[in-house]
């Protein structure tokens, strides 16, 4: 459903400093193609009884990769900023596994970008969370 | 409830069981929250790091990192009001197991609003319960920066309550 299309602002996205200091990265998924992946790590732990990550290192994860498909959009002339972003977590992440996501902007109007994101771990059709958001978004004005 | 009961012994007893929770969750350290408490209510500060920031030309406060610090608050929150009546019983510090023996309510979805650039500064939230049944609660936190009256963030969450707060108490 999602897709990586925009690579390069997603690896400039994941560069940013909460994402590097998260560990996010750009690598391949499970069907080969690219999504930004958090790292499974205990300092993210959420749950102590369990080991699963906060369900806000997930937001930070689907926030940059919804946020990094906003950016690098061909129509887009500014960075952008997330206006809203609504998160459900459909069930806990697996301890240990590394969290995959993608996004897809699926309409654009002048001023905002609606965007959905898909995160999962060792599944790509059983997901851990899924995202719906507006974004900022400025069109590149079309040519008369 | 004992109005005898000498003023150390009601704040080592509520700030213990606090800090125990905030402690047991890596996350909330990895994102250094704090919480201050006046009687029963919480305020929650995500101190300014660089490593928080999303927008290093504004900068700006990452949203995710925003995010996260708002659904720790709504958790933490919950799990306190809920544990409040077992705290004040002293079940809680004389329990060996706590804090590990605690359930925390789980999220099931979260809404949030972000009304203006988070800036390269301390950010506060505070906690509404709008509705804690059996099963599910609603929660709704605001964050702001300088003023209160100028939320630059809110969400609405819903979470799944644990059967037992206290796995030990069966």
């Amino acid at each position: 459903m999602s897709v990586l299309v925009h690579k390069i602002a997603a690896q400039f996205v994941a560069s940013l400093p909460l994402c590097s200091a998260m560990g996010l990265h750009i690598g391949d998924a499970q069907d080969g193609a690219p999504a930004i992946i958090l790292p499974y790590s205990k300092s993210l732990i959420g749950d102590p009884q369990t080991g699963v990550i906060h369900g806000g290192a997930v937001s930070v994860l689907l926030d940059t990769v919804c946020g990094a498909e906003v950016f690098g959009h061909p129509e887009n002339t500014v960075p952008t900023a997330t206006i809203d972003l609504r998160i459900d977590y459909m069930r806990p992440a697996k301890i240990g596994e590394p969290i995959y996501a993608r996004a897809i902007v699926y309409q654009t109007t002048r001023n905002v970008a609606f965007v959905r994101g898909t995160a999962w771990d060792t599944d790509i059709d059983n997901p851990v969370a899924m995202a719906a958001g507006a974004f900022t978004f400025a069109k590149k004005a079309a040519k008369s | 409830m004992n109005a005898r009961e000498p003023l150390q012994d009601i704040k080592k007893r509520r700030d213990g069981v606090l800090q125990s929770i905030v402690n047991a969750i890596p996350f909330a350290q990895f994102l250094d929250v704090r919480v201050e408490r006046m009687g029963n209510e919480l305020s929650f500060i995500l101190p300014y790091d660089k490593k928080l920031i999303g927008n290093p030309m504004l900068p700006a406060l990452h949203g995710g990192g925003v995010a996260g610090f708002m659904e720790l608050t709504a958790i933490i929150s919950l799990t306190w009001y809920s544990i409040w009546d077992d705290m004040e019983a002293g079940k809680l510090l004389s329990d060996e197991n706590f804090p590990s023996d605690l359930n925390l309510p789980k999220t099931i979805d979260i809404t949030m609003d972000y009304l203006r650039p988070g800036l390269a500064r301390d950010a506060y939230a505070r906690a509404t319960i709008n509705r804690s049944g059996r099963r599910y609660a609603s929660v709704h936190v605001e964050a702001w920066q300088d003023k209160h009256e100028r939320l630059f963030a809110q969400c609405t969450g819903h979470f799944l309550m644990p059967e037992q707060f206290i796995l030990s108490e069966k």
